[in-house]
């Protein structure tokens, strides 16, 4: 099994403890107030994907091989999906970024935030991971 | 405010949808100014329709046609009373509000010339700014926006002063949708008729809370959704003066809308029909037919009464809870609010007001221009209607605070 599985699986299990939808938000929201993200004076527009509902920057890079993101957002519970997004794509080969499917949303039914009509930036990131992996194939 | 009126909790029981549980919690829905649940008399409509009369209408010698057209037709009688204009030939059917506008700015926007103008203002919904942006780049027409105060009150002294000889229109909303500011659009009316102005009032927020009548106001046009009084999706009413749609050119072509077609010359069907092309959303106009009979059926003035009461009492509460604030504070307002939680994103408290199983609206509410005016990404929204109770109020602060203090 692939490590960007593993992460997707480890996910799936710290999520297996919460039956009531408001405890899976705090934790989620725990999440997104532990990762660094990127303070408000570093973001530009460059980094920007504006959705409907909340606004997320990403910054990426890439050497040794393997991807490096960065992430934020306006809205803490997106920052907090964002985190769990990072983790997984973090240290992995471009190849493996474009290969491998993302599972763990859905298994957790979190779905809705990355549903094109959710517009809360999500969607926009993961294409946008995806096609920064994608220039260094 | 304690309890619920019982007249309110008989109208409650005609809303089957309102029993409904999500997330496994019982539904607050508090999300009518985006579209309001329908009675069972309306369910009941739409579903008798197919089971038993559908048929295309207006050319058909057959029976069911027959009916069909007799009752589309009924409908639209239904609609003019409603409103309180003169002919039911000044009723046209549409899409929703969205379509109401654009047909006005297409076939009104026809007869103007470069140099004309047209004021809305700034709380308007993007469906009554855009039209008018595409329009004025299209014909060189100047668009000029009357500011609004903080409170989110029209600035009335500079509508005044934005108001001259080269007004052709006025296209305004009657009830904002993000602040529930309640225009003077009398006023508004009659002083843009002194300038030779034509008046546009945007009915889909007031369409629901409260009686209207065009002939009293004096409106030129008057446009709304069916499905924000209980109606249907996919279906409108454009309320247009008789001589000033039968002075405009007919917005689309098709079936319908023609008396004669030859490839020489086609002659065009008289009002309503001018501007009713291809076959219409037929089960749509007939089920808004019973949507206005059911709102007659019932003590709405009370209702409406109530539903004021029910916004006094809830804002009352939300100003109890730290950092929270309103926006739109007109005196004059509906039963919808909008506010903030100090630096918390309204997204935030949005999807966990949803899995407590409470229905509002987050985000911009299609009035970013508004947004930016307040400097804020978004509101949260709730809005009422003739069926919701003091019990749900109860249930909406408790889940609210619960969302807060996560978020804090």
């Amino acid at each position: 099994m692939s490590t960007f599985q593993e992460k997707q699986l480890g996910i799936i299990a710290d999520f297996e403890v919460f039956d009531d939808w408001m405890d899976k938000y705090e934790f989620i929201i725990e999440l997104g107030k532990e990762i660094e993200g990127i303070l408000p004076s570093d973001r530009n527009n460059q980094q920007l994907i504006d959705g409907c509902q909340s606004r997320v920057w990403l910054d990426s890079s890439y050497a040794n091989n393997v991807m490096r993101f960065s992430a934020d957002s306006d809205a803490i519970i997106t920052k907090g999906i964002i985190a769990m997004l990072i983790k997984v794509f973090n240290g992995e080969t471009p190849k493996t970024i474009l290969k491998e499917d993302i599972f763990f949303i859905n298994k957790i039914g979190l779905q809705e935030h990355l549903s094109p009509t959710r517009a809360n930036g999500l969607l926009g990131m993961v294409k946008r991971m995806k096609m920064d992996a994608l220039k260094h194939v | 405010m304690t309890e619920t009126p019982e007249y309110i909790q008989k109208i409650r029981a005609d809303f089957p949808i309102l029993q409904s549980k999500v997330h496994n919690k019982p539904l607050v829905y508090f999300d009518n100014a985006a579209t309001t649940q329908k009675p069972n008399l309306v369910i009941e409509r739409t579903k008798n329709y197919y089971e038993k009369q559908n048929a295309n209408i207006h050319r058909g010698v057959h029976h069911l046609s027959q009916v069909s057209t007799q009752d589309y037709e009924d409908a639209r009688i239904k609609i003019q009373h409603y409103l309180g204009a003169s002919k039911s030939s000044e009723i046209i059917f549409t899409k929703g509000t969205t379509d109401g506008i654009n047909l006005i700015a297409s076939s009104f926007g026809a007869l103007l010339k470069e140099g004309d103008e047209i004021l809305i203002s700034a709380m308007e919904h993007h469906s009554n700014i855009v039209p008018w942006q595409l329009l004025a780049d299209a014909k060189k027409i100047k668009l000029k926006i009357i500011p609004i105060a903080h409170d989110g009150t029209l600035l009335m002294a500079e509508f005044e002063r934005l108001l001259t000889a080269k007004t052709k229109l006025v296209s305004i909303t009657h009830i904002s949708n993000t602040l529930g500011t309640i225009n003077p659009i009398e006023n508004i009316i009659s002083k843009s008729h002194a300038f030779g102005a034509k008046v546009l009032v945007d009915g889909a927020q007031s369409i629901q809370h409260g009686e209207i009548d065009v002939s009293t106001l004096d409106c030129d046009f008057f446009v709304f959704s069916g499905h924000k009084i209980f109606g249907p999706t996919g279906i409108g009413i454009l309320y247009g003066k008789e001589k000033i749609l039968d002075e405009m050119p007919p917005y689309q072509g098709g079936g319908d809308m023609i008396k004669n077609v030859s490839f020489e010359k086609t002659t065009f069907n008289e009002l309503p029909f001018k501007f009713e092309a291809g076959t219409p959303n037929i089960v749509g106009g007939i089920a808004l037919g019973s949507a206005i009979e059911y709102i007659e059926s019932i003590d709405k003035q009370s209702a409406f009464e109530y539903e004021k009461n029910l916004l006094k009492f809830t804002e009352r509460e939300l100003l109890k809870i730290d950092g929270l604030r309103i926006f739109g504070t007109a005196k004059e307002k509906t039963s919808l609010v909008s506010f903030n939680v100090g630096d918390i994103h309204p997204f935030d408290i949005g999807t966990l007001l949803d899995k407590q199983g409470i229905a509002l609206r987050t985000g911009h509410h299609c009035t970013q221009p508004l947004m930016d005016f307040y400097e804020i990404p978004g509101t949260l929204r709730a809005s009422f209607s003739i069926y919701n109770t003091v019990e749900e109020v109860g249930q909406f602060l408790t889940a609210l605070k619960r969302a807060i203090s996560v978020l804090s």
